[in-house]
């Protein structure tokens, strides 16, 4: 860290404290010292809260870190060899890192969409269903898939053509094909990591609507590239930077608050530059 | 080319432009053009002698057996007695030891080739390998680090290196070890179950078995090399996604990379299959050469490939009509196997993309 910098947060407590807020609705509460991928670190002091029915958005430059933050939170990062974690992930009250707790449990109650719509080359019922037979529900299984078609506003484009692959579908379709498999079994956190990135204005903007209806259900963290579309769906934005002091390129959190805040007034001069569209 | 030439195709006798001076941008220049022009006709006419070539082996095989197909008909292959004193040929057993052989060595040979395969692409020799590093703290050093990819690479190739061993090499091995090794085992299966027809009669020397051991083993780098190049090309983000729903390493295995990776694994299946029918020198010298038909393993057998190369040195004019007959079954046997394989591919290419 350069010294011309001003502090990253304040002395009396890390930045992403929010005033007047209590701590007590925060479902998965985010701690990063320091991440490594074999001999490279990755990220380093990133505290994120993820606050229950809200939506949190991870912005910054590319190779700052967000996805790998993101990743972070459901494990999937340790699929990647030689990956290595300090710190904590807390999620329902236990370090998702500690001795003994199974990845993949992990994985099912906090669930993600991925950057390119990656349905399986099967047919769009089998594709929402298959988090259902993963997690051996006994129940009608038509009415969940159902549901979690219509919750991905895709139900009525497919209604009639259940049985045909999801590959069929549009580039849009697919990333809410994805969405209704990541719901279908209900889990109660949602991340997805550039969701949109992949997909044309009109398909962004579904997405977009289908993330703010899904933000009463379900808690969502989102990483994205595009500011306004943080700015426009986002309860709360996380601003991570790039420290190249040290050799390396570490990413780190700068700033975090309320997007309304963080847009309107943003306190540190990477965040204020990155805002006024300075560096991308 | 002349001015009827299509549309679309490039103009090859005038540039579009006159190069102004000084210019850098240049039409294809005449050399260039006259290249291109030798290199794509060399190419067709090399394809299409390739398929010529095929068109005239059939056709002298089909000549050379029309006289045989003449005088036996179609006797010749519902016929299960070949007795070239009495003037009867018949290759009906052949046929079914060709099949019957290839069948077998094709479900051994795939079994443990597409479990060499995803053992192989899958990453676990690779993490087993990490994970004992990590153990000793030497994982990130850089003399270690590429050791898991190397270790799995070597093995990969040490498979293949089974494709190049000389199929008589192989012949020899079965008659010397293979037999040897599980003649005991079968015996005292014959002896135990001798009810169950698969293990009616024991094995006295060359017989079912020890072929099909050593056709699967001969059909196994064929299978591997092909599926494994199936489930490395299945796209990560179809891993990620599955992983990504909660999945098990087996669970997303089998629900989700090898349907993606079946239809490559099946081709080499097919492959296999082909190659495993035709294989001549193992078979003639571990089958047992005996006309029969039994389900029995352990029993002699005979294929159309033996067959052949066992009757060659001594045929005269009429008996090398007759081995070009059961020639010609052999090749129709391989085609029907080949367009069927081509055939189910094309309909689940279908069926995915639908």
């Amino acid at each position: 860290m350069s010294t011309a910098m001003p502090p990253l947060r304040p002395a009396n407590g890390h930045a992403a404290t929010l005033p007047a807020e209590k701590r007590d609705d925060i479902v998965v509460d985010c701690h990063i010292r320091e991440l490594y991928y074999g001999s490279f670190k990755a990220v380093r002091d990133t505290e994120i809260p993820i606050r229950k029915n809200s939506i949190t958005a991870f912005i910054g430059p590319s190779g700052c870190g967000k996805s790998t933050v993101l990743r972070c939170l459901n494990r999937m990062n340790d699929l990647v060899r030689g990956f290595r974690f300090e710190g904590h992930v807390r999620y329902r009250g236990r370090d998702i890192y500690a001795h003994g707790i199974d990845p993949v449990a992990v994985r099912r109650f906090i669930g993600m969409v991925f950057q390119q719509p990656n349905p399986f080359a099967t047919s769009i019922f089998n594709n929402v269903a298959f988090g259902l037979r993963l997690n051996g529900f006994k129940g009608d299984r038509a009415d969940k898939v159902e549901k979690a078609l219509r919750a991905a506003a895709l139900w009525d484009e497919v209604k009639d053509k259940l049985n045909k692959s999801g590959l069929s579908l549009s580039g849009g379709q697919q990333q809410r094909l994805c969405i209704a498999r990541a719901i279908a079994t209900e889990p109660e956190v949602l991340l997805m990591d550039e969701p949109c990135s992949a997909l044309d204005p009109i398909a962004t903007r579904r997405i977009e609507e289908l993330m703010t209806e899904l933000s009463q259900k379900f808690t969502i963290a989102i990483v994205t590239h595009n500011l306004q579309q943080a700015q426009r769906v986002a309860d709360y934005t996380g601003f991570l930077y790039v420290d190249t002091t040290q050799g390396g390129r570490t990413g780190y959190l700068v700033e975090f608050n309320h997007s309304k805040h963080l847009f309107e007034d943003p306190q540190h001069p990477h965040t204020q530059q990155y805002i006024r569209g300075e560096f991308s | 080319m002349s001015s009827a030439a299509p549309v679309a195709e490039f103009p090859t006798s005038s540039p579009l432009f006159d190069a102004r001076a000084g210019e850098v941008t240049q039409a294809p220049s005449r050399g260039q053009r006259i290249f291109d022009a030798v290199f794509r006709k060399t190419c067709h006419t090399f394809a299409w002698l390739t398929i010529l070539l095929v068109g005239f082996i059939v056709a002298r095989i089909t000549a050379a057996a029309i006289p045989a197909i003449h005088t036996l008909g179609l006797g010749f292959v519902t016929g299960r007695v070949w007795d070239a004193n009495a003037g009867t040929y018949g290759i009906l057993a052949q046929i079914w030891g060709t099949i019957y052989t290839s069948v077998l060595a094709l479900m051994l040979g795939s079994i443990f080739g597409v479990a060499a395969a995803i053992f192989l692409s899958e990453g676990f020799l690779s993490a087993a390998v990490f994970g004992a590093l990590k153990k000793f703290n030497l994982h990130l050093k850089p003399v270690t680090l590429r050791l898991p990819d190397q270790l799995e690479r070597l093995l990969k190739e040490l498979i293949e290196l089974l494709a190049a061993i000389p199929s008589v090499v192989y012949g020899l091995w079965g008659i010397f070890v293979v037999i040897p090794l599980i003649r005991p085992w079968c015996n005292w299966l014959h002896a135990q179950m001798g009810w169950v027809p698969f293990f009616s009669t024991d094995l006295s020397g060359p017989g079912v078995l020890p072929a099909v051991l050593v056709l699967a083993i001969m059909i196994l780098p064929t299978v591997t090399a092909i599926s494994r190049d199936a489930l490395v090309s299945v796209p990560p983000k179809i891993r990620m996604a599955a992983y990504g729903l909660g999945a098990t390493r087996w669970e997303s295995l089998f629900a989700v990379i090898l349907p993606a990776a079946s239809r490559g694994i099946f081709g080499g299946i097919v492959l296999a299959f082909g190659r495993a029918l035709g294989e001549t020198m193992a078979l003639a010298m571990l089958v047992g050469n005996s006309n029969q038909i039994k389900l029995s393993l352990f029993s002699p057998a005979n294929t159309l490939a033996a067959l052949l190369a066992n009757n060659f040195p001594e045929a005269g004019p009429k008996e090398v009509g007759i081995l070009m007959y059961a020639a010609l079954v052999l090749l129709a046997i391989t085609l029907v196997v080949n367009v069927a394989g081509a055939f189910i591919l094309h309909r689940a290419a279908l069926m995915q993309s639908e």
